[in-house]
């Protein structure tokens, strides 16, 4: 098994404040901004992306969090009994572009159980998505509107992000392992 | 297209909190699958406060309610629950089927496995029929009522209101008022409490405090008796006033229903011994000026309008908890 580090926290800092730029460039009515971290590391990266949008547009955009686990397509092959988390979403979605903000793009599975969700909540303006690493191997036609980085990985390799607010420490590694792993 | 042969009798996950296949009592549930109900019936909660109620999470499971009693919020609140997770829920009266023709309980079940039943809701009049069920099918048991026995979902809910409302149970003062005897939901009660930490004191008259449960009983470190009812109410923070099942006192339990009344009964008067912000809980139905007085059902202290509430999204996170133990 080998680890590498492939973005450090000083990293993880730009790339996302790159992201707040060009969702900011994106999106000519900030007003309308909603960001929607997807638990559990999504929901402190939309936060971080909130607050760089602040600095950056002196506007302040709401951050909502949004567990995805009643929308599965698994429930029955997973091998944990999932936790659900509690949705929060502090304003409406109507009318709203969203920014969904997660961690890894993998299969696109939970982007296509994270719509569902959001469009069960009201009528979103739009919904754009942005990720820290896009790792490829999609099963759904989902692509992502800002990525931090692409980093093209063979399944049997692991993306493991860690973030201060929920780790203890900012690091994004690739985790090369052996034996075949199915799913995320 | 599911076939029954797809279904094969399901081992929990080794490595989940949670270790039930069936739902029959709380007697067997630790405290970490306790507060894992809690967790998910806060998320099944916000679900309940869209305009839209409805999440697909066990869309293409089956539930039947199997109930071989008259019911109205447990039976509702189930289909309710199957229903807001996207489940087909269908159900059957035993006086309206076959089994007034006659048909064991046995081939009821086995029947309702073959039209592909993932969880079976039952309520029945002897003590300890969901045990025989779970052994006959691979469906799961929810047990939703079993004569005396237990009453495991209604015991679930009535935590998690308590926990709403207090948080932390450890040093909590609950008292139970009334026909412990015939009360699945005391049973349930007893083990949920005293499994979250909570103290427990029964107080009834003589004849209907259980066997077993008498002054010398050692199961039970943290439940204590106490016959009189304003000593029993000193103190306590949560006040669970049980129905006085009418059609079980033929047989001389009880002098007279006055009597009880004056002796049993939860008045303003009697609740002012508990601590101010006394929870008052019933189980229901209620019989308004038996077991508990008007003022005291529909006083400020009383959440049995939430007890009801809360039973569709606990009964929303079960059925959540269960599909996602039972492997494909």
């Amino acid at each position: 098994m080998s680890r590498k580090v492939i973005m450090t926290q000083d990293d993880i800092r730009r790339t996302l404040a790159r992201i707040a730029h060009e969702i900011i460039e994106r999106n000519k009515v900030i007003e309308h901004l909603l960001l929607v971290g997807m638990h559990t590391r999504g929901v402190p990266l939309a936060k971080r992306l909130a607050t760089d949008i602040e600095d950056f547009a002196k506007l302040k955009i709401p951050v909502g969090a949004l567990d995805i686990s009643l929308y599965r397509d698994d429930l029955s092959s997973l091998e944990l009994q999932p936790t659900v988390k509690s949705t929060d979403i502090p304003v409406s979605v109507d009318g709203k572009s969203i920014v969904l903000v997660d961690d890894v793009l993998y299969t696109g599975r939970s982007i296509r159980a994270a719509m569902d969700a959001l469009i069960d909540l009201g009528r979103p303006r739009s919904i754009q998505l942005a990720v820290l690493i896009d790792r490829g191997h999609r099963e759904l036609p989902i692509r992502a509107d800002y990525v931090g980085k692409n980093m093209p990985s063979s399944r049997h390799e692991e993306i493991q992000v860690k973030l201060q607010e929920s780790d203890g420490v900012d690091e994004v590694a690739i985790i090369s392992t052996p034996e075949v792993k199915e799913g995320q | 297209m599911r076939t029954t042969q797809q279904i094969k009798p399901m081992a929990p996950k080794p490595t989940s909190i949670w270790q039930h296949h069936h739902i029959l009592d709380v007697d067997d549930f630790t405290r970490e699958e306790i507060e894992l109900v809690f967790q998910t019936t806060q998320a099944m909660k916000e679900v309940l406060s869209r305009p839209i109620k409805r999440v697909p999470a066990l869309r293409g499971k089956t539930l039947i309610t199997l109930f071989y009693e008259p019911s109205t919020r447990t039976r509702l609140s189930f289909e309710l629950a199957a229903k807001n997770l996207g489940a087909d829920a269908a159900s059957l009266s035993a006086p309206a089927s076959s089994v007034a023709k006659g048909e064991s309980l046995i081939d009821t079940l086995s029947t309702l496995q073959a039209l592909g039943a993932d969880i079976v809701v039952m309520r029945h009049p002897q003590s300890g029929a969901p045990y025989i069920a779970a052994k006959y099918v691979e469906a799961s048991i929810v047990n939703a009522g079993d004569g005396w026995h237990a009453h495991p979902t209604q015991a679930l809910l009535d935590l998690y209101t308590i926990h709403e409302h207090k948080g932390n149970f450890k040093g909590l003062k609950a008292v139970l008022i009334g026909d412990i005897t015939h009360s699945r939901v005391a049973r349930s009660n007893i083990w949920g409490l005293t499994t979250m930490g909570a103290e427990v004191t029964l107080c009834c008259p003589p004849t209907l405090l259980p066997a077993g449960l008498g002054e010398q009983h050692h199961h039970f470190p943290l439940v204590s008796i106490e016959h009189d009812i304003e000593l029993a109410l000193d103190g306590a923070d949560v006040v669970m006033a049980l129905r006085l099942q009418l059609e079980r006192q033929q047989s001389g339990l009880l002098p007279s229903i006055r009597e009880y009344i004056q002796l049993y009964q939860l008045t303003e008067a009697r609740l002012a011994r508990a601590k101010p912000d006394a929870l008052v809980l019933h189980p229901g139905p209620v019989n308004e000026g038996i077991e508990i007085a008007s003022a005291v059902a529909h006083g400020p202290q009383s959440v049995i309008n939430e007890q009801v509430t809360n039973g569709v999204a606990v009964r929303m996170a079960l059925l959540y908890i269960l599909a996602g133990s039972q492997k494909q």
